[in-house]
């Protein structure tokens, strides 16, 4: 069958347009430069007003495995992952599957040299001769197959109606400007176009139509969101070991660093260590948290466990310290380029012996700038390593957002005693509970004055720094770290509250899984009505224990097997333990707002 | 009567920074008596003065191990930070990265760099961070009662451990290889050539490795143990005398035959006389100094002095090219400001 043959024999069945409200996936090979392509059309979206979010799925591979790009687009702001009606077929290895993924009504545009595609009654097809349409295009064989990609956008640009001077604005962001490469691309763009337009007829529902909903809204990761936001928090040393899905935070931060960060005679006022690990990253840290810098690292699972030795030693020996983990799928190696939200139980007690720590969920890049900076606030303040839990979905994809609000308070440096306060107390002692707030005073290496000094260490000490093995004085410390805790409960962020009058069902969450609960919550409004609390921090404050008090029933949502943060909760509120119910699931894809739906119906018909 | 003289102790000599020996004390040691860390941190306490460091621009780091216990042992008016085991390095390169200014003398042990932080050591030489890296090497494992470390002699029998099947690693010869400009090997029982090369150790651009063999009295001191005091008393073999010279000091060499002294000078301005004690041996010929190490290996030899001497590698913080402290700057030059903020989402949207 040929080509056009093929394309003419989908159904013809009328159906009434279906304007910015569909998703669609591009299934390439990894290491063809695909990626550019999916970006343009990101953007393209993004230009003309409409609510768009792009998600890369993609293989721990650098070359030949397969990935794929969804994108969603909806009119109505969702941005949680949906199943695909509309298919870009370009990798001959996954096509088969790909095509069988689609449901009734849905279109494929393939790559017209793939062989035995499977053929459904039920589908559209469109062909893409892209090898065709690059054919006389002069650049070097290994840029050929990366323009091949732009033959889908044309296509598909001419199937939804994206004006082309919209996909020409988006590819010039995408190579910053440069006009041979934005030419060379967009050429293979409007070919591709004026085929589609010449030989096919649109017989799909799907198009887009401008809007005004992404005025004034930026389009970034939460990598990037993250390491701008600790520019904005004055981090001066960061220490790390390539880890994905975190490298891109590190590669960020440099990026903003070198332009932001440079004194009058061009010298960095910062410092970057690639280590030999994550434990010397960690070491890293430490020692400048130490010494008074503002110190990051940031890391994934396995460099998460590298980290232990140094977090319990930060806790005893009371050092700010600021942890980014992008969460990935593990245990061990397990799934490197997918996402998980599985460390949060691991990272709250991290470390041998007693240990706790506060730890920053953010879900969107607005958060993740947010905490970025207010990170080493908690952490100075507190004197204790902070963590920032993120994960792939959030920190390697881009997603709308608000452009940032600056940092609304100066920097807290915390308890750090300059000479001339030491002068006026007469010394002090190092882990003594002054303000009774469980947060001892601090100097730093280089203070002028006799008493200023004093010696960290990770074995016993006294309050005043000096090693003891005494009972009364290892009890006295860890009470006084226990009631630090008690502190940190105050200081980190609130949840987000959403109260829905007269709902017997809540809802808890945290991190990405905000987006398939929040478009699960619009749509069960009339049959299962549920009221949402986002947590942003853990330990928890009052807020939690009161929305789980207000509610018959309430579910844990979460991206891993065993329900961690539904643990956690279960352990700090006794009483309400039975009616905790943990929805967790995690096969390293991004939650749907159909399973969310699916579960919490399940649960809320399950008996109490 | 006639009033009893009134006793007072001899009047304190006081050093240009206006403090006694004294001032540079630490805690009393809790190590056995007549422990080589003892001696070595005495040591450190004499330079200390002799220098006139201000304890306030010193910091003080160990990892995990006997040796690691004597920086609380020393200089009490310097921040200290008795880290993990093997993980000194690292702890070091964030401290010295957030205030490079800072003078920085770490103490470590044979097990705490030969074994467990073996990777951490020679990462910290290939950086080349500004410090002291005193190794106290007594080839033994004291806290957790006397296994071998890394560093004991293949063939050595100890009570514990029974007899050593394997062959040492040599930190002298790991520092050369992985860069270091400031190789020294020395005995704790050599109290002046301990306190010469620490001097210059503290005058060196990058990392300076001390590698100080020092006894163990309780697990490692049969006579018949290369690291026991009576071996080295007995076989110490230095391969030069030294003598540190401060800049501000003039140099003066008696006129002796040539070839007889080496004038080293070092990176701030002060120099290291070594006077040739058998054939003459240049420190800065590298693999000439692999080749002694090697030598003195395979014949049992106990060789001490500076080994190796390279001032030409920047330090880490020359490499990252740091002016002021960053754990000194204010915060508007920490937080950048929110016109900037603006410039850069602009490109986002």
């Amino acid at each position: 069958m040929s080509v056009l043959e093929r394309a003419q024999a989908a159904p013809t069945a009328p159906r009434p347009p279906i304007v910015n409200d569909f998703s669609l996936v591009v299934a390439t090979a990894n290491g063809t430069g695909s990626q550019t392509a999916n970006l343009t059309l990101l953007r393209s979206f993004f230009r003309l007003g409409i609510p768009v979010h792009g998600k890369n799925i993609f293989p721990s591979n650098i070359q030949g495995l397969p990935t794929w790009y969804h994108i969603r687009v909806s009119h109505e702001g969702y941005v949680a992952r949906k199943p695909p009606e509309i298919l870009v077929a370009f990798n001959p290895a996954t096509a088969l599957e790909d095509v069988q993924t689609l449901p009734p009504g849905g279109v494929c545009l393939y790559h017209t040299d793939l062989r035995n595609l499977p053929q459904r009654d039920d589908l559209i097809y469109y062909p893409v001769p892209a090898s065709e349409l690059v054919a006389g295009i002069e650049v070097p064989v290994k840029r050929k197959s990366y323009l091949a990609n732009m033959a889908y956008v044309g296509v598909l640009a001419w199937m939804l109606g994206v004006p082309l001077p919209v996909i020409e604005e988006a590819l010039a962001v995408q190579f910053d400007h440069r006009a041979k490469l934005v030419e060379d691309n967009l050429e293979v763009v409007r070919r591709a176009h004026a085929w589609a337009s010449e030989h096919l007829t649109k017989q799909d529902p799907y198009r887009v139509e401008p809007m005004n909903k992404t005025e004034g809204l930026i389009l970034m990761t939460g990598n990037e969101a993250g390491a701008l936001g600790a520019v904005f928090g004055g981090v001066s040393v960061a220490a790390w070991y390539p880890i994905t899905p975190s490298t891109s935070f590190m590669d960020a931060l440099r990026t903003f660093l070198a332009k932001l960060r440079k004194d009058e005679g061009g010298h960095p006022t910062y410092a970057i260590v690639q280590a030999e690990d994550e434990l010397a990253a960690a070491g890293i840290v430490m020692g400048a948290g130490w010494a008074g810098a503002r110190a990051l690292t940031a890391t994934s699972g396995p460099g998460l466990s590298l980290m232990a030795e140094f977090v319990s030693y930060g806790y005893f020996a009371e050092i700010p310290a600021v942890i980014w983990d992008i969460q990935r799928v593990g245990p061990s190696t397990g799934l490197p380029t997918r996402t998980s939200q599985g460390d949060v139980a691991f990272a709250y007690t991290l470390g041998h012996g007693d240990t706790k720590h506060p730890i920053l969920l953010p879900s969107s890049i607005e958060e993740c700038f947010e905490f970025g900076w207010k990170a080493f606030d908690l952490a100075e303040e507190l004197q204790t390593p902070v963590f920032v839990l993120s994960d792939l979905d959030l920190g390697m994809n881009n997603w709308m957002g608000q452009p940032f609000t600056y940092p609304d308070r100066p920097m807290q440096r915390g308890k750090v005693l300059s000479a001339e306060a030491l002068e006026a107390r007469g010394g002090f002692a190092r882990y003594k509970d002054v303000d009774g707030d469980g947060i001892p005073y601090r100097t730093l290496p280089g203070t002028p004055h006799p008493q200023a000094a004093y010696f960290t260490r990770g074995s016993g000490h006294n309050e005043e720094a000096q090693y003891s093995e005494r009972a009364e004085d290892y009890v006295r410390i860890m009470a006084r770290l226990a009631r630090k805790f008690e502190t940190a409960r105050q200081l980190v962020p609130p949840p987000v509250v959403a109260h829905t009058p007269g709902a017997r069902l809540g809802v808890i969450a945290y991190g990405t899984t905000r987006y398939a609960i929040e478009e699960a919550k619009d749509r069960l409004a009339q049959k299962l009505p549920f009221s949402f609390l986002r947590l942003r921090a853990l330990p928890i404050g009052p807020e939690v224990r009161a929305f789980v008090a207000a509610h018959e029933q309430v579910c844990v949502v979460e991206m891993n097997r065993d329900g961690q943060v539904h643990g956690i909760l279960q352990a700090e509120l006794p009483e309400f333990a039975s009616r905790l119910r943990s929805v967790a699931y995690l096969d390293g894809l991004p939650l749907t707002a159909e399973w969310v739906m699916t579960r919490l119906t399940e649960e809320a018909q399950r008996p109490m | 009567m006639e009033n009893p003289p009134i006793k007072t102790n001899p009047p304190l000599r006081l050093n240009t920074v206006g403090l006694s020996k004294k001032d540079y004390d630490g805690a009393p040691s809790t190590l056995c008596k007549g422990c080589g860390h003892n001696s070595i941190a005495s040591q450190i306490v004499q330079v200390a003065y002799e220098l006139s460091l201000r304890p306030h621009e010193v910091i003080k780091l160990s990892g995990i191990g006997c040796s690691s216990k004597s920086p609380a042992y020393f200089l009490g008016m310097s921040h200290g930070f008795n880290a993990l085991h093997g993980r000194m390095p690292s702890v070091a390169t964030g401290a010295l990265l957030a205030n490079h200014t800072l003078k920085a003398i770490g103490v470590s042990g044979d097990g705490d760099t030969g074994s467990i932080g073996l990777g951490q050591f020679k990462h910290l030489l290939r950086r080349n961070l500004r410090m002291v890296y005193i190794i106290e090497n007594n080839g033994v494992y004291g806290l957790t009662k006397g296994q071998f470390s890394a560093t004991a002699e293949k063939g050595l029998t100890l009570k514990y451990a029974g007899k050593n099947p394997f062959p040492p690693v040599d930190l002298c010869m790991e520092a050369i290889v992985a860069g270091c400009g400031f190789v020294a090997r020395s005995f704790a029982g050599d109290a002046k050539q301990v306190r010469e090369l620490l001097k210059a150790a503290l005058s060196h651009r990058g990392t300076a490795v001390l590698d100080i063999i020092s006894p163990c009295v309780t697990f490692n001191n049969e006579d018949d143990s290369p690291k026991s005091y009576s071996y080295g008393t007995q076989h110490e073999k230095p391969l030069h005398e030294l003598g540190f010279i401060p800049p501000s000091e003039e140099i003066v060499i008696e006129p002796l035959e040539p070839g007889e002294f080496r004038l080293v000078e070092l990176h701030d301005g002060s120099h290291i006389r070594l006077r040739n004690l058998g054939p003459d041996y240049d420190p800065t010929d590298r693999m000439a100094a692999l080749a002694r190490l090697h030598q003195a290996q395979e014949e049992g030899e106990f060789i001490t002095g500076l080994l190796y001497y390279d001032p030409s590698r920047p330090s880490l913080a020359e490499v990252e090219g740091l002016s002021t402290p960053l754990a000194q700057l204010p915060p508007e030059r920490l937080r950048p400001s929110q016109e900037r903020l603006s410039e850069v989402l602009q490109a986002y949207r």
